[in-house]
């Protein structure tokens, strides 16, 4: 393959911008014909992250900010899941006096706010951070900056809902926190508006990092990139993305609207003035249904990596693949309906939602069947990671069953607010979203630490996760079609669950025990697994092209992609462009569609304001629960750091 | 593994203006996800709006004239803009200042006009929802003009600066055009919606 396959032949060129008022172009070192290890020294002195505490605070590699996302949401998921164990223990048996109804409120509202907001969202986005620039070979992710920004919100955010937990003052009105009980008349206290502005805290980092992802994929995607030579779990990303820019704003409309009515008295959802209960339903799941799919999306990304490496064939159905994304993405933008059956809507609405709710069991079906076909055709290698795919394929697939019974609005109003829907929607995002992220744990582990994972307590984990969460879940469908009402703190002895309860915290336990496992195996694989190599399962895109754990530079040089399993194509030796300064922070803008090289763009440097940046906004939003007037008193410190942050240095970076 | 040259990036430019730089296509970004809240807030009134069957709440009317002034500022001042925008794109530097000091005070004309359109609504936040949505509505739209207004004067700083003969600068003076377009546009949904559809009922 030449260049001019790669550049087209074309003339890309506006009228040559270099006649305008510019400074020279600067010249540095190019990594054309340069030794290994020169190259190596001169990138490695250009794109790493500067050592001690302030450099570390500073860092903008997007290797460094996934890591510390991933790990982050992992606690909240190890704390999300005690709030859990805590509500298991106190349901084991009718009548317990271990937790009292207040607490009670606080632990289902924290492990429903951990889970979605703080655990399953920036998970999946940080896997994103890691994966998508890699996987289209390029440096480093769009905005560096605004993506640590997304990082200290983030842990701010999480962190204030937990040290509110710890203060008592955890908000108690259910993780969609409905008015008019969140509303100023039923929820006195600070505990709704520590909600309301956690929520606004993690949209606006989920916000800020779905537009570096666009970005990231449409304009520094690997010369030769293609739209239709990108990696699925990379167009799962950019669904995903474009959910959370349309649905996001909708929750971020929601909690706000709710703080000015607590907050300054707006009657927007007060009935009695002029507003509306119902419209808080209506903004909340316009976000809350997509958000199911911002959380699953990704993890069909995940399992279209696992199943072409394990089956070692190249995914069958790549293009009906990509176009499920996409019906999916735009369908679940017309579900939200389906979570207020219960309000008495006209007939026909509810009809029209049903029928989009059971619309969008077609494109996930076409998933599942293009996976099982891959599945069939290929010679599979049991793995670890394929047991979780495995795993998903069954307990996603309840779930989705359930879910087509729940779109009927008989049954739905039958079974509204019972555990049948808690079962539900455990099945769907435990089934959806958690298992392959285990499995995505297992497979791309060896890439971020360099190291395997344990293959036969891989298994036991499997094994332990499964049925645990089997036991756990099953029989809530069963408890729930009883008649067992959701967020409940006790139950008396004569309605007889006790038995069934007493299993399901039973295995509770046993899916608890199987993270303990898990975190072992993680902790033991970082410390003494073998090592890795550059690419242990023989996958086929470019993540796996570089070495374990990546270089801050990524790349040495920038491959070149012909085909839509890179690694695959090229066995001898992988194509790569030269031509790219080393002296400074390059890299290359392409094309959105062709991906066709156009512009060597300079990435932004380590810089620390970014983090003032979000102590402004994060001090701004947590004072703000107390005195309105937060909002004017916060906007000089914010625009004095995002000054600081945009305002040149003199870096070469910073020139041209 | 292995590597072999395929292509030569060497003769590439370093910088790019409109839909060729990230840094328009970050902005689209916001826009898109700005835009969907200015759309849900809008729809929010319109939900309420058709709720309730004596909407306005018999609120008196409000006074148009500051928001009908706003708005006639707004569209003289694209003109400019677009100016500013085709010497952006030919990099030129003397153009480019005065374009941006004509463009910082075009976005604090319409700021000081706005400070006397919220008495104008003559209606309180807390009156009734009615009055709530008229305050979130152009409370949403002033965060806007703030910011943007805020943006184009530090722009306008640097731009006065050695660091403003830099191509990225002069795509950043693209992107500011760009989102003003997005500022101005937004409003006249919001504007219809906060003067002339009261007066429908």
């Amino acid at each position: 393959m030449s260049s001019a396959d790669v550049t087209g032949d074309r003339h890309i060129q506006e009228p040559d911008p270099a006649k305008g008022d510019l400074a020279p172009e600067r010249e540095g070192p190019r990594d054309t014909g340069m030794d290994d290890a020169s190259l190596h020294r001169w990138l490695e002195r250009t794109w790493r992250t500067p050592s001690g505490i302030f450099g570390a605070l500073s860092s903008v590699d997007h290797k460094v900010i996934a890591r510390r996302y991933l790990i982050t949401a992992f606690v909240f998921l190890c704390l999300g899941g005690l709030n859990a164990v805590a509500m298991r223990i106190q349901l084991s048996g009718p009548q317990r006096g271990l937790i009292g109804p207040d607490l009670y409120n606080q632990l289902f509202t924290m492990h429903g706010v951990t889970m979605m907001f703080l655990f399953a969202v920036p998970i999946v986005q940080a896997t994103g951070i890691y994966l998508v620039p890699l996987m289209v070979g390029t440096r480093n992710i769009a905005f560096p900056r605004l993506n640590a920004f997304s990082y200290w919100i983030y842990v701010s955010g999480g962190a204030f809902a937990w040290v509110s937990f710890a203060l008592n003052m955890a908000p108690d009105v259910g993780w969609f926190a409905y008015v008019p009980l969140s509303g100023p008349e039923f929820a006195s206290g600070k505990r709704a508006d520590v909600w309301a502005q956690m929520i606004t805290y993690t949209e606006v980092s989920s916000l800020a990092v779905a537009v570096a992802t666009i970005v990231t994929v449409f304009k520094q995607r690997a010369p030769g990139m293609s739209l239709d030579k990108i990696p699925l779990y990379v167009w799962a990303m950019l669904v995903t993305s474009f959910v959370v820019v349309f649905a996001m704003p909708a929750v971020m409309i929601t909690s706000t609207f709710l703080i000015l009515d607590r907050l300054v008295g707006t009657h927007i959802f007060n009935p009695a003035e002029g507003g509306d209960a119902l419209l808080f339903q209506h903004l909340f799941w316009f976000f809350g249904h997509p958000e199911v799919y911002i959380i699953f999306l990704p993890a069909t990304g995940m399992v279209s990596s696992i199943i072409p490496a394990f089956a070692r064939r190249p995914t069958f159905g790549h293009l009906g693949l990509v176009l499920s994304l996409f019906a999916v993405g735009l369908l679940s933008f017309g579900l939200w309906v389906h979570h207020m059956f219960a309000t008495g809507l006209p007939k026909l609405g509810a009809s029209f939602f049903t029928a989009s709710s059971m619309m969008i069991a077609i494109p996930n079906g076409v998933q599942i069947f293009c996976w099982l076909a891959t599945l069939w055709d290929g010679r599979p290698v049991i793995r670890t990671p394929l047991l979780f795919v495995f795993g998903f394929f069954f307990i996603f697939v309840i779930g989705g069953l359930t879910g087509v019974m729940l779109a009927s609005v008989p049954l739905d109003l039958q079974v509204h607010d019972t555990y049948f829907v808690v079962a539900h929607f455990h099945y769907v995002l435990i089934g959806g979203s958690v298992f392959p992220l285990l499995g995505a744990a297992y497979f791309w582990f060896p890439k971020i630490s360099g190291r395997m994972m344990s293959e036969r307590l891989g298994r036991w984990h499997f094994w332990l996760a499964f049925i645990g969460f089997n036991a756990a879940f099953f029989p809530m469908h069963l408890v729930g079609l009883w008649g067992m009402p959701r967020r409940v703190y006790t139950y008396p002895a004569e309605l007889g669950w006790g038995n069934i309860n007493l299993f399901i915290s039973a295995g509770a336990l046993l899916f608890f025990l199987s993270f303990v496992l898990f975190t072992f195996n993680l902790v033991h694989g970082a410390l003494k697994g073998t090592s890795a190599g550059n690419n242990p399962w023989d996958a086929g895109t470019l993540e796996w092209a570089t070495s374990s754990p990546p270089p801050s530079y990524n790349f040495a040089r920038i491959p070149v992609v012909t085909h839509i399993e890179p690694l695959w194509a090229e066995r001898e030796a992988l194509p790569v462009a030269t031509g790219l300064r080393v002296d400074a922070r390059e890299l290359l803008i392409s094309t959105v569609a062709e991906a066709y090289p156009d512009i060597r763009e300079k990435s932004a440097t380590p810089s620390i304001w970014p983090l003032l940046a979000a102590l402004a906004v994060g001090g701004t939003f947590l004072y703000s629960i107390f005195t309105p007037w937060a909002i004017v008193w916060g906007a000089a410190p914010i625009a004095i750091t995002l000054i600081g942050w945009f305002w040149p240095k003199g870096d070469p970076e910073d020139q041209e | 593994m292995k590597q072999r040259a395929a292509a030569d990036l060497s003769g590439l430019p370093t910088f790019g203006h409109g839909p060729r730089s990230p840094t328009w296509w970050g902005t689209l970004g916001f826009m898109a996800l700005e835009g969907t809240g200015f759309a849900l807030a809008a729809g929010a009134y319109l939900y309420l709006a058709l709720s309730w069957p004596a909407w306005p709440l018999s609120a008196p009317q409000p006074n148009h004239w500051p928001g009908t002034i706003v708005t006639i500022l707004f569209v003289v001042s694209l003109v400019p803009n677009h100016i500013l925008h085709r010497y952006a794109k030919q990099c030129s530097m003397v153009p480019v200042r005065i374009g941006l000091v004509v463009m910082s005070l075009l976005g604090i004309a319409p700021l000081v006009v706005r400070w006397f359109e919220f008495p104008a609504l003559n209606i309180y936040w807390d009156t009734n929802a009615y009055g709530s949505m008229l305050w979130v509505l152009l409370g949403l739209h002033t965060t806007h003009l703030i910011t943007d207004v805020g943006d184009t004067i530090v722009l306008t700083v640097l731009m006065f600066t050695r660091h403003g003969y830099s191509g990225r600068r002069f795509g950043d003076v693209g992107d500011n055009v760009f989102y003003w377009d997005f500022v101005v546009l937004t409003w006249i949904p919001i504007y219809l919606l906060i003067y002339w559809a009261p007066r429908l009922g």
